[in-house]
């Protein structure tokens, strides 16, 4: 989120779309409703069903699952032609005026420099025009026909309101209705707030359907505002945090990359990571990458990371493709080329998608390991279960080691929420049986693992053997020794770079904050942008202080918000290019003619002078981007691709099957559905209920009695077509496997009308498995498609095709 | 006034055994008297309470954890009920369906309790002491990466890393869990290295 959950009370109107915040993240969405009640906002809804968030909205408008940049590209097109635009901000903060290269195009569905046998691009011409001063050129009359926003204008041209009830199925009138709500957020006191989930996420252009909704805000100034911004809700309580510590296969915390194999040192590596500002005056905050590096290496290894040794940068595996994300590593196991599994709290039996060519990978493995408070259908996924789990165990030679970890109330440390608090909590009670907290098991691992080294030797032990481990009980860190690491030190004493005579921090104490860190090896820090959150102020992040001044919702003593303590990010777009606020009631920040002062932790330099120093400090424009250059796989604006599998072709790239960029296995190209299959003719998607969380609760006794047992929703439409009566049995199938179950046939899910045809939608809940105390049921990755998002490989959930029928129920 | 809440907040400071008689003392009527003399008597007094959040989704409600039993007294400490934190600014007290029944969660008869160890072609787990199975684990880590791990590419150019054993982390651990994590992963060379913000 750029703002938080509490700030959410501030806005003039919410759209839902891309997730179902009632049911999904009901204490949350309260703020919704406090919003209603008390500043008279409004609610949209967009969505293929009448969920639990469109029965308390204002307006809902139905909309096919996967057609949602149709339908927000239709909406900007709406804004471009009618004028509403908020044209001070557009002009200066975005990069609306920045020319681009004259190669660049856009046609029939694919941008220039397709390589149809790669699926990728070569990108090179989507790029600005640069000046023989370096910068890149502007016009800012906004009359050249190469300009960033004569390229938008004539790129949404095609999703005319029509075309947008063709494509999603949205009657004209209910998206004509929706869009001038919308637009009427283009005035400097009106605020949209977005808030969105997997249902975004989890198609094969996820990325670019949020970056749609982004141009959006930015068309019309939201975002930096209190009541605005773009606002992710996050699906998991530290889904967040495990991101920005860089769990991830091709990341360093801190949203810092893993090296490539051509990077072969760190003076290669810098190269490409200079970040010189492309416009005069501008921070460009990522020319700091170098301190975060080498800090974040320090915090590695310590002493043994040196100068000589380019802080020992050899001993970062490099990467030779994009990354060894889960999807890659699950095909690469399919074909027998991993042998060992590591999984922490972690359940891809039921998460990932293809349940059938899961079991096989899984099969393949010499070894599993797991770590987990609940008994998961992965660690049992060699356990014959009859039709929930049909396997042989005699046939799967995998050994597979089941660890017992502790569970959120027997363990302490941070979380960090959506809204980016990195919020302290406290164990309360004893582990069951001998159930350890997952500091202490990774920390075994770690000392076992390095013994077996000094002993035996073995393959390229350095980075183990010297591995950076001073605490006070090795096979045992605790949560506060970890955090103060995260936060970073002081090796040698730091100095003032503007004024040698200032101490920033003496030589061994906590770092105030990342502005501290140096490249010279004498700071360090494990995630730079967590810095801040323990440091000689003590705890920041167990702050209980609830003062909120004047009620902004901002809440600046409780916890620990990152960056810096900063509540809402891009909040000097708040305030116009003299550095008054755009709405009065709405201040969050002003300058005072020497300084930004206001409620929040100012995102730009606190002298940093309105009118010289762009609002967007992290890009090198200074400004926000409504074209992206190369920074995305797909495209530099976003184009509407149909799922991989959908029951119609794409109208306006008839030729373009799915996302042209999104990487697919040879071997699942072959288990898509045709598009407009006859066979597999209903459009189904899943979701979560509120009286569940993923695959967790259903352990829990009072969620399982609440919703004991597997469904499938659809249409009283489809259920009369098909002959399936309300609570009978149905089998659903895809072209990657079936499941059972009753059908629950709903007035919240209605047939639409999508370029002529009926198009039914059929609902798949997840929740069930073969584990924990609720009825045995489905997920449904026994479905679903293995094709992920183009630029970060979610998987494509929300979209792909089944057909169904009625079936005889299992014998009483 | 909220009789429940002005329950709670009496209780807290003067005990249960004086309910009746201090709520007459506050003026209130003779019906919510009887009202509070006929609820068993109140079972959060002499618990410990520790602050959390809920676990499931990340608008990370406060929760507060009514324990018997002290952790910081070196007390063994069993959890018995777990209610909202009216403090906290984002739920102010209030719990979904999911985080109002956290006990059942804490509770779980499928909680873990042991290290476990399935054999290959086995159809049961068998119960193995930690040491047994974290000596297992790391065994099985050392053989596959010393036999696989890749010191240089083919042009020759430095890689080390190890593609033939994976780590799945997590979305619910602390970001101290994530961060030694990283630590002890990033430092086998390990690539093949993700959680579960994707699903």
């Amino acid at each position: 989120m750029t703002n938080s959950w509490t700030d959410i009370k501030n806005t003039d109107l919410v759209i839902i779309m891309g997730g179902n915040a009632a049911e999904a993240h009901p204490c949350g969405f309260k703020w919704v409703t406090e919003a209603k009640a008390n500043r008279g906002a409004r609610l949209i809804v967009v969505d293929p069903r009448f969920t639990r968030s469109a029965s308390v909205a204002d307006v809902y408008a139905p909309i096919r699952q996967g057609t949602d940049i149709a339908f927000l590209l239709g909406v900007i097109n709406h804004c471009i032609n009618n004028d509403k635009v908020q044209w001070d901000y557009v002009k200066a903060f975005t990069n609306a005026s920045f020319i681009v290269r004259d190669g660049f195009g856009y046609k029939d569905g694919l941008f220039t420099g397709y390589d149809e046998a790669k699926r990728d691009y070569d990108k090179t011409s989507w790029d600005y025009v640069i000046a023989p001063d370096a910068f890149a050129a502007v016009d800012e009359t906004l009359t050249n026909p190469r300009c960033v926003w004569n390229l938008l204008k004539e790129h949404v041209s095609v999703y005319t309101p029509e075309m947008v009830e063709r494509i999603c199925g949205t009657p004209k009138d209910t998206f004509l209705k929706v869009t001038e709500m919308i637009a009427e957020c283009s005035s400097p006191t009106k605020v949209m707030t977005s808030m969105y989930a997997l249902g975004w996420t989890q198609h094969s252009k996820g990325s670019q359907n949020i970056r749609a909704m982004a141009m959006l805000q930015l068309i019309l100034g939201n975002i930096g505002m209190r009541g605005g911004g773009m606002n992710a809700l996050r699906g998991h309580s530290n889904i967040q945090g495990l991101t920005d510590v860089g769990l991830m296969s091709n990341l360093i915390p801190g949203y810092l990359t893993i090296p490539k194999d051509q990077e072969v040192d760190l003076e290669t590596y810098m190269s490409t990571r200079g970040f010189k500002p492309l416009r005069p005056n501008q921070t460009s905050y990522w020319q700091n990458y170098r301190k975060f590096f080498v800090s974040f290496q320090k915090a590695m290894w310590g002493s043994a990371a040196t100068p000589e040794n380019d802080f020992a940068y050899d001993w970062l595996p490099k990467l030779d493709v994009s990354g060894y994300d889960v999807l890659r590593i699950f095909e690469l196991m399919h074909e027998g080329k991993v042998n060992g599994y590591m999984c922490q709290g972690f359940n891809p039996l039921l998460a990932a998608p293809n349940r059938k060519k899961l079991t096989d990978a899984l099969s393949k493995l010499k070894f599993l390991v797991t770590m987990d408070p609940l008994d998961t259908e992965t660690a049992r996924f060699w356990e014959n279960h009859g039709e929930f789990n049909d396997v042989d165990p005699s046939q799967i030679q995998t050994e597979v080691i089941q660890l017992p970890s502790t569970c959120f109330a027997e363990d302490e440390g941070s979380l960090t929420n959506s809204g980016r608090w990195l919020q302290w909590h406290w164990a309360g009670g004893t582990p069951p049986g001998e159930a350890k907290n997952d500091n202490w098991i990774m920390a075994q691992i770690h000392v076992r693992l390095k013994e077996l080294y000094r002993k035996e030797g073995g393959a390229f032990p350095d980075p183990i053997v010297n591995l950076d481990w001073a605490y006070a009980d090795a096979g045992a860190p605790t949560a506060e020794e970890l955090a103060k690491e995260v936060n970073g030190k002081a090796l040698a004493t730091v100095y003032d770079a503007a004024d040698p005579t200032k101490v920033v921090a003496e030589a061994g104490k906590l770092l105030p904050s990342f502005a501290a860190l140096r490249d010279d090896g004498s700071t360090t820090s494990g995630c730079w942008i967590y810095s801040g959150c323990f440091n000689e102020n003590g705890n920041n992040m167990a702050r209980r202080d609830t003062t909120d001044p004047d009620e902004t919702g901002a809440y600046p003593k409780w916890a620990f918000s990152w960056p810096l303590n900063r509540r809402i990010l891009y909040n000097r777009a708040s305030a116009d290019l003299n550095g008054k606020p755009w709405d009065p009631d709405r201040k969050l920040i002003e300058w005072d003619g020497t300084k930004w002062t206001g409620y929040d932790v100012p995102d730009i330099a606190p002298t940093a002078k309105p009118g010289e120093v762009g609002p967007f400090i992290m890009n090198p424009e200074g400004v926000s981007r409504l074209f992206t250059r190369g920074m995305m796989r797909d495209g530099p604006f976003p184009a509407h691709y149909e799922p991989f599998e959908s029951p119609l072709s794409n109208l306006v790239a008839p030729n373009v099957r799915g996302n042209p960029a999104a990487r697919v296995f040879e071997g699942d190209f072959k288990q898509f559905a045709e598009p407009a299959s006859e066979e597999f003719p209903y459009a189904a998607t899943s979701y979560r209920l509120t009286e569940h969380f993923h695959y967790w609760t259903k352990h829990c006794r009072t969620n399982a009695v609440l919703q004991p047992e597997f469904f499938v929703e659809i249409s009283e439409q489809l259920a009369s077509e098909k002959g399936i009566a309300a609570g009978g049995w149905v089998r659903v199938w895809s072209k990657r496997g079936e499941v059972r179950a009753k059908a629950v046939v709903t007035k919240r899910i209605k047939p639409l009308i999508c370029d002529g045809k009926p198009v039914h939608v059929v609902g798949i809940p997840l929740h069930w498995g073969f584990t924990g105390v609720a009825k045995k049921g489905f997920g449904p990755n026994s479905l679903t498609p293995y094709v992920g998002d183009a630029n970060i490989e979610t998987p494509e959930y929300k979209a792909f095709l089944v057909n169904i029928e009625p079936v005889a129920g299992p014998a009483a | 006034m909220n009789m429940e809440l002005s329950r709670r907040q009496f209780l807290g400071a003067a005990g249960a055994g004086v309910a009746a008689t201090a709520l007459g003392a506050f003026g209130f009527g003779e019906i919510e008297a009887a009202h509070a003399e006929a609820i068993r008597a109140f079972k959060l007094v002499n618990t410990t309470e520790t602050r959390n959040t809920c676990p499931y989704c990340s608008v990370a409600c406060g929760v507060i954890l009514y324990s018997r039993g002290d952790l910081k007294k070196g007390e063994q400490a069993e959890i018995m009920h777990i209610e909202g934190d009216t403090d906290h600014p984002t739920n102010r007290g209030t719990l979904c369906p999911k985080g109002a029944a956290l006990l059942d969660f804490v509770k779980s008869d499928t909680r873990l309790r042991y290290p476990m160890i399935r054999k290959p072609g086995s159809d049961k787990f068998e119960r193995v002491g930690w040491d047994e199975a974290l000596d297992r684990v790391v065994r099985l880590m050392k053989d596959d990466r010393d036999a696989n791990f890749v010191e240089k590419n083919d042009a020759g150019q430095t890689v080390n890393r190890w593609l033939t054993t994976g780590f799945l982390a997590a979305s619910a651990t602390t970001n101290e869990t994530a961060w030694e994590t990283y630590k002890v992963v990033r430092s086998t060379g390990m690539l093949a290295f993700d959680n579960q913000a994707r699903v």
